[in-house]
């Protein structure tokens, strides 16, 4: 209530992101040096990274490998990458635009070569070339703990909207557990829901192709409409917990490991995390997002993509590092609960049983050619946020009676926002 | 040294003025003057925050804000905090009047009131969240009184989220409203007091005529200090709610424009408004309590 600090420290915000630098002579040769890794995992950066280092000193004893985890990573590496110095190896952020890739990141390769050897390359490829490798290639949909829904009577796997509104009801009937957890308060949690986003729609093409094409995005009936309809009628219907406005992320783990939440919409990097947290594992399981689409498609997508700086003084390490990280640890089946970005790397076994039930895992298409980052761009323009908490929150807040709009007056609202910045993006190309 | 002597009385203090200015006028101008004025540079720009280029838009950015007035409705958050900024400023002076009185346990209680100012934002915005939890430590505490009926979601309820998140502010700044108080009222010499003990004047008409005199510029300053403030409210419901439910702020949804949405030149220009409101506010404050007194 005093004095407008703010102010000021949106004004050194603002200063701190002038400008970047050009580029610094390479030295090849013998692969040696000290590099740095900047890694988002502050949890195992001590632990897991440590043995990491030490596998990696044995092929390449020469080169001295020092970890940095950050655990604001997007805010915090934003103002570093303003200087020269943000480590040698880093994850690019989802926040610079796909088009400003080069200046700060060292080409790998062409994206014709490389994509013989790895996967889910092409929707950060500039002008083929490729900028960083997936640390995993991840899939997102709910994640369950079985026993409630055991207890609750659901049987059958839900597969529909319906279906899974009516499983929520029964945990909410017959158990203790709350149905689903919404993570209001934490913000981030809340965009996890844009990752089943391929599922609902039932076709890889639309994230990346359709999506920019249409003028229809949030209409009855298109995907995205459909998706948050869950969210709506979940938390209208009083299946989330009783206040959304003081959830606690550390916690909802826990109680999803322990039954006492049945259902949260995440990313598979949480599995195992929340495995870690109970004495039986076993009970806790993955179910696709509902869906009205004949095939069910669970969308295999990048976790962060791990490249080189453009300023790095050993480049040589640093992609040493880079190429031994993706092929040889374990971090994607182990540390992100999903598979290897390495052509023909095995589905993990949580999957495998889905498999059989004929549902499918395909990688995202990615843009045609001339339209990479659009979705991205129309997106910021129109300040929807389809990887931002804002809409969520506002889908919640409608449902549970605190603000006077109606579902779709919020989707009225974001689809004329979508079409407007859609207009001024293409017109611009 | 021999140099330093030779020179003049006045050329020596000059000097001493010069290079004790030195340094904060350093600080000032580099932390404060240029990045405001980059700042309004960005502002005339479409700058993403990462490009190398910096697209020049003229005045784009002040046209699609004041063409909106949905970017303007959030001020109507700040009227909680302004309202809630009279209560702490009650509170604070009726504190510093109580314990600048001999009392038992008074440094233990300044340091009680004080305390809060000194922690970290972000801590007290966890602490509430806990605070205001349903079952919290409120709810407990309510409940233990006998006042469960009272019991409400304090933060999920729209009507009253602002009102909740006002009274954690309060908590956080009273401390410093208090000790700008305290400071003057212990300023008063004790002969005053004691006169007017002689003259048979009560607790009230002491305070009225002597410590309100004295604390009337203090009371100005916490008042100017509380509007700019209201108006650029951001901490304490950044960190709580992020600005979600009905609780956002001018100053919020400029971070956002920011930092989700990469427009740093709308936001500079956002904040190029804000810091004209406030100087303008502050301006016609100035003038009004001038006439005043």
């Amino acid at each position: 209530m005093k004095k407008s600090i703010a102010g000021l420290i949106g004004a050194l915000a603002l200063l701190t992101l002038v400008g970047c630098a050009g580029n610094t002579a390479d030295t090849s040769g013998k692969i040696a040096g000290k590099i740095t890794v900047i890694t988002q995992r502050t949890d195992i950066v001590d632990t897991v990274f440590k043995q990491y280092a030490a596998d990696f000193k044995k092929v390449y004893p020469d080169v001295d490998v020092t970890f940095e985890a950050i655990a604001d990573y997007e805010s915090q590496i934003k103002i570093r990458m303003s200087t020269k110095d943000y480590g040698d190896v880093l994850l690019l952020p989802t926040s610079v635009p796909i088009a400003d890739l080069p200046s700060f990141f060292e080409p790998l390769g062409d994206l014709g070569d490389l994509s013989k050897q790895y996967v889910g390359l092409e929707e950060r490829s500039v002008g083929g070339k490729v900028y960083g490798l997936p640390l995993a290639v991840n899939y997102s949909g709910v994640v369950y703990n079985k026993k409630v829904f055991a207890d609750a009577g659901v049987k059958t796997i839900p597969k529909t909207p319906d279906e899974f509104i009516a499983a929520l009801k029964a945990v909410k009937a017959k158990t203790k557990a709350i149905p689903l957890y919404t993570n209001y308060a934490a913000g981030w949690t809340l965009t996890q829901w844009e990752a089943p986003l391929t599922t609902v729609a039932g076709s890889v093409d639309y994230v990346n192709v359709k999506q920019v094409a249409s003028d229809d995005n949030f209409v009855p009936g298109q995907p995205h409409y459909e998706l948050y309809k869950v969210l709506y009628d979940v938390a209208k219907e009083g299946l989330i917990e009783k206040d959304p406005t003081t959830t606690d992320w550390e916690q909802s783990k826990a109680d999803l490991a322990h039954g006492k939440i049945a259902t949260m919409v995440l990313g598979c990097w949480a599995i195992n995390q929340i495995k870690a947290l109970t004495t039986t594992p076993d009970d806790i399981g993955f179910l696709p997002f509902p869906t009205k689409a004949e095939k069910v498609i669970v969308p295999l997508a990048d976790d962060y993509l791990q490249g080189i700086n453009v300023n790095s003084k050993n480049k040589a390490a640093a992609r040493a590092w880079l190429d031994w990280f993706t092929n040889k640890s374990d971090y994607a089946n182990v540390q992100s609960g999903g598979m290897s970005a390495v052509v023909g790397a095995e589905l993990p076994a949580i999957l495998k049983d889905y498999k059989a039930l004929g549902v499918e895992f395909a990688l995202q298409t990615p843009a045609i050619a001339g339209q990479e980052g659009w979705v991205d761009l129309i997106d910021k323009e129109a300040q929807i946020g389809l990887w931002q908490p804002d809409f969520k929150k506002r889908i919640v807040e409608a449902a549970i009676g605190n603000k006077k709009e109606s579902y779709d007056d919020i989707m009225k609202d974001l689809n004329k926002a979508w079409v407007a910045a859609r207009a001024k993006i293409t017109a611009k190309k | 040294m021999s140099l330093l002597t030779r020179m003049s009385y006045k050329k020596q203090k000059q000097l001493v003025i010069a290079l004790f200015l030195f340094v904060p006028l350093t600080l000032l101008l580099t932390f404060s003057f240029l990045p405001v004025l980059t700042m309004i540079g960005y502002s005339f720009t479409s700058w993403n925050g990462y490009s190398k280029t910096v697209p020049f838009v003229g005045l784009d950015n002040y046209i699609t804000l004041f063409t909106k007035p949905e970017y303007f409705s959030v001020f109507g958050v700040s009227l909680y905090y302004f309202v809630g900024s009279f209560v702490q400023m009650g509170l604070a002076l009726w504190f510093a009047v109580i314990l600048s009185q001999s009392l038992r346990f008074r440094n233990f209680f300044k340091g009680t009131l004080f305390f809060p100012y000194l922690l970290n934002g972000v801590a007290v915005g966890f602490i509430f969240l806990f605070f205001f939890k349903p079952d919290g430590t409120l709810d407990t505490v309510l409940r233990a009184l006998g006042l469960g009926d009272a019991v409400q979601y304090w933060l999920k309820d729209p009507n009253i989220i602002n009102v909740s998140l006002t009274g954690a502010s309060i908590w956080r700044y009273i401390g410093f409203n208090f000790i700008l108080f305290l400071g003057v009222i212990s300023s008063i010499s004790s002969d005053i007091y004691e006169a007017a003990d002689l003259d048979g004047a009560n607790k009230w008409q002491q305070f009225r005529y002597i410590i309100w005199p004295s604390i009337l510029q203090v009371i100005q300053l916490n008042l100017i200090l509380a509007v700019s403030g209201s108006i650029s409210v951001f901490e304490t419901p950044y960190v709580m709610t992020g600005g979600s439910n009905g609780s956002n702020t001018f100053v919020i949804q400029t971070v956002d424009v920011a930092f989700k949405y990469n427009k740093l030149g709308l936001a500079s220009a956002m904040a190029v408004v804000l810091m004209v409101i406030v100087l303008i506010v502050t301006r016609v404050q100035q003038l009004w309590l001038k006439k005043r007194t």
